[in-house]
């Protein structure tokens, strides 16, 4: 059952179109991840579902509520700001109560409210102080604090973890994820962290420039990137990219030349008609290391050993190269040739408008 | 050896601004105590606290005082109140903005002394003023201000002089409030007037309590004004301590009871100050 229906939605700054055709539904209790690179309008789209930005076309529609034109103060959203926007004058639990205050609850309501807020967000011995009189991660604590004592229909989150040290963002994380499964509410979070984005995420939504460019849980985003654009975007490191201007079709094969070698893909995996050249994409751990007779050859020019794994930087030809991973305590020495086999059923091609042209088989 | 050093340094700057306090205090102090009529050179006896004695018992004491007063706290209300409220209107962008602002922040451009015949020329002259059009055009009888509502004139003037600085004040101010903490109450269901209310005003108490200070430096020496305008009449409707003081030293020639007046108004610019900081400080710093 969809709960939030975004249509057509279009949003145009005065001379800049941000927007360009939003179309999403969201079913209800979803925690619901825009990622995209930096300008791409993942904060207007939010914005606009906030109402804090009018959109110029399009509706959006909560909970069978048509709220295109709804005041912000009226949406029964709540979110939560990258730089937190804690009430400065006020004191912690001012700052939680504030909406309930404006909404004229009743003061008994309020404190128990507050109460069970701040215990399980661990603010109890902070209520009386001041947000400047907080830590970073405390702020960000009080600034969910604040959007969970509405009980709103949606919690809108902006970037709200990239103020905080690499540890802090690892245990917040933990605690938005645990935050969600405990309150089932509907969740939208911006971030431009795709590992937020893997970790969090029911549903990816992948932006680009003002459109949406694919939906989907973070696997099928891995393993079945509708573009280019999405499988560069998606992992790290990067999926390696090999233009192959010469392919044949042979039977039950697609024979690709590879820089001088020849690779065989299967040809039902193909979708659409034959294109003249294609790009192959394939990540780095569908890669492997063989004696002789692999399907690449290159030379190794940087090992990254990250502990419980390694990368090597491969030099296929004057201006290829590749990325690809390695056991952790690799043998592997700069300068060394090596030889390559590829893992046919993980590899994928893109045409030269840079749509995928292959399908994925199904995971046995 | 680097500390005596710094202090060499600084000693001739220290030195200067002392001795630019001193003197002239100490001058005064010397005034208050010796009869000294310019009417009567020579005679400039020691006479102990009579000077004091004289200004506070001259029957223009008591009005000018509270005089001073109510003209520093009526134009600090006006000020502040009017200012706060016409910033947070032009802090919205609209149409034609920037000239508005320039508008708004034009009169303090305006020397005092000519702020002062402005108004008593062109707006409150009983027979050509724009106030007196605007009654007759509504078919009431004009009013003289100047001699019927003196201080309330002076009130006026000067409120118009310095409204523009506290709205100087408290428009940069506004620029720099955070427009998340604004998004994040419209969210949490808060109107205009709660806005203004729970963030604008908390934000904007530091700049109120620097527009008050400064203000009060200035507004009780208020002198140009009155002295163009009314003389600090009819009467002394209209003398606050700084034109009694002239009064005292350049209509009647006594330097001693003026300089004895001038002390009395360093004792009250500190009585006032102390109470004033401690109001402001207590009731709106963050
Ligand atoms: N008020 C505005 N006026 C004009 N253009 C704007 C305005 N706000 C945003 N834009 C433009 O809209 C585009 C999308 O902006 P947006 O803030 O949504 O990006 P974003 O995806 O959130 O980026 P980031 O990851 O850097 O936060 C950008 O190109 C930006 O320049
Ligand atoms: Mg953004």
């Amino acid at each position: 059952m969809t709960y939030l229906a975004i249509t057509d939605l279009q949003k145009h700054y005065d001379s800049y179109h941000a927007l360009r055709g939003i179309n999403l539904s969201i079913t209800e209790g979803e925690f619901v991840v825009f990622v995209g690179p930096s300008g791409c309008g993942k904060s207007t789209l939010l914005r606009t579902i906030a109402g804090l930005e009018s959109s110029t076309g399009g509706s959006i529609e909560l909970d069978g509520r048509d709220i295109t034109e709804v005041a912000s103060s009226k949406r029964d959203l709540a979110m939560v700001f990258q730089s937190y926007a804690l009430y400065p004058h006020m004191t912690v639990a001012d700052n939680l109560s504030f909406a309930l205050r404006l909404a004229k609850v009743s003061d008994a309501e309020i404190k128990e409210k507050v109460r069970s807020v701040s215990a399980s967000l661990q603010l109890d011995a902070l209520l009386e102080r001041k947000p400047k009189e907080l830590s970073g991660g405390q702020r960000q604590r009080v600034a969910i604090g604040r959007a969970i004592v509405r009980q709103p229909k949606v919690f809108l989150f902006d970037e709200p973890l990239s103020n905080l040290d690499a540890a802090l963002r690892v245990q917040m994380r933990l605690e938005l994820a645990r935050l969600h499964k405990k309150l089932g509410t509907t969740m939208i979070y911006v971030t431009h962290d795709q590992v937020e984005a893997m970790t969090l995420a029911d549903r990816v939504v992948i932006l680009n420039a003002g459109q949406i460019e694919q939906v989907g849980t973070p696997l099928e985003l891995y393993r079945q990137p509708n573009s280019r654009f999405v499988a560069e975007f998606i992992g790290t490191p990067k999926m390696n990219l090999i233009a192959a201007n010469k392919i044949i079709r042979q039977e039950e094969t697609l024979a690709i030349e590879l820089l001088g070698q020849q690779i065989h893909f299967p040809a039902n995996r193909l979708k659409g008609p034959l294109p003249d050249s294609v790009v192959v994409g394939i990540r780095p751990e569908h890669m492997s290391l063989v004696e002789s007779g692999g399907d690449l050859t290159g030379r190794i020019e940087l090992v990254e050993h990250l502990g419980s794994e390694a990368y090597a930087h491969l030099q296929l030809s004057s201006d290829q190269t590749i990325i690809i991973k390695a056991p952790a305590r690799t043998e592997l020495k700069d300068g060394q040739e090596v030889s390559l086999k590829i893992d046919i059923s993980e590899m994928i091609l893109f045409n030269k408008n840079d749509r995928v042209i292959s399908v994925i088989p199904e995971e046995v | 050896m680097k500390r005596s050093i710094t202090r060499l340094l600084m000693a001739p700057s220290v030195i200067m601004l002392l001795v630019w306090m001193i003197i002239p205090l100490s001058m005064t102090i010397y005034f208050s105590t010796i009869r000294y009529n310019l009417l009567y050179p020579g005679q400039n006896n020691f006479v102990g606290l009579m000077n004091f004695e004289f200004f506070i018992t001259d029957p223009g004491f008591i009005p000018a005082v509270s005089n001073t007063l109510i003209l520093l706290l009526s134009v600090l209300i006006i000020t502040v109140v009017l200012g706060v409220m016409l910033s947070a209107l032009i802090d919205k962008p609209f149409f034609g903005q920037g000239i508005v602002r320039v508008l708004l922040i034009s009169p303090f451009f305006i020397m005092p002394t000519v702020n002062a015949l402005i108004w008593k020329n062109m707006m409150m002259n009983p027979v050509y003023g724009i106030f007196a059009w605007i009654s007759e055009s509504l078919g009431f009888e004009p009013i003289d201000w100047l001699s019927s509502y003196p201080l309330m004139s002076v009130i006026i003037m000067v409120s118009w002089q310095w409204l523009p600085f506290a709205i100087l004040v408290f428009v940069t101010a506004l620029q720099s409030q955070d427009t998340e903490q604004k998004e994040a109450a419209q969210m949490d269901g808060a109107t205009g007037w709660h806005i203004f209310r729970y963030l604008t005003i908390p934000h904007l108490a530091r700049p109120i309590a620097v527009v008050v200070m400064i203000e009060t430096i200035f507004l009780l020496a208020v002198f140009a004004e009155i002295f163009v305008s009314t003389g600090g009449g009819p009467g002394y409707d209209s003398t606050n301590l700084a034109y009694l003081i002239y009064n005292q030293a350049l209509l009647q020639y006594d330097v001693g009871v003026a300089s004895a007046g001038g002390l009395f108004a360093v004792l009250l610019a500190n009585i006032v100050a102390f109470f004033l900081i401690r109001a402001v400080g207590k009731n709106l710093t963050v």
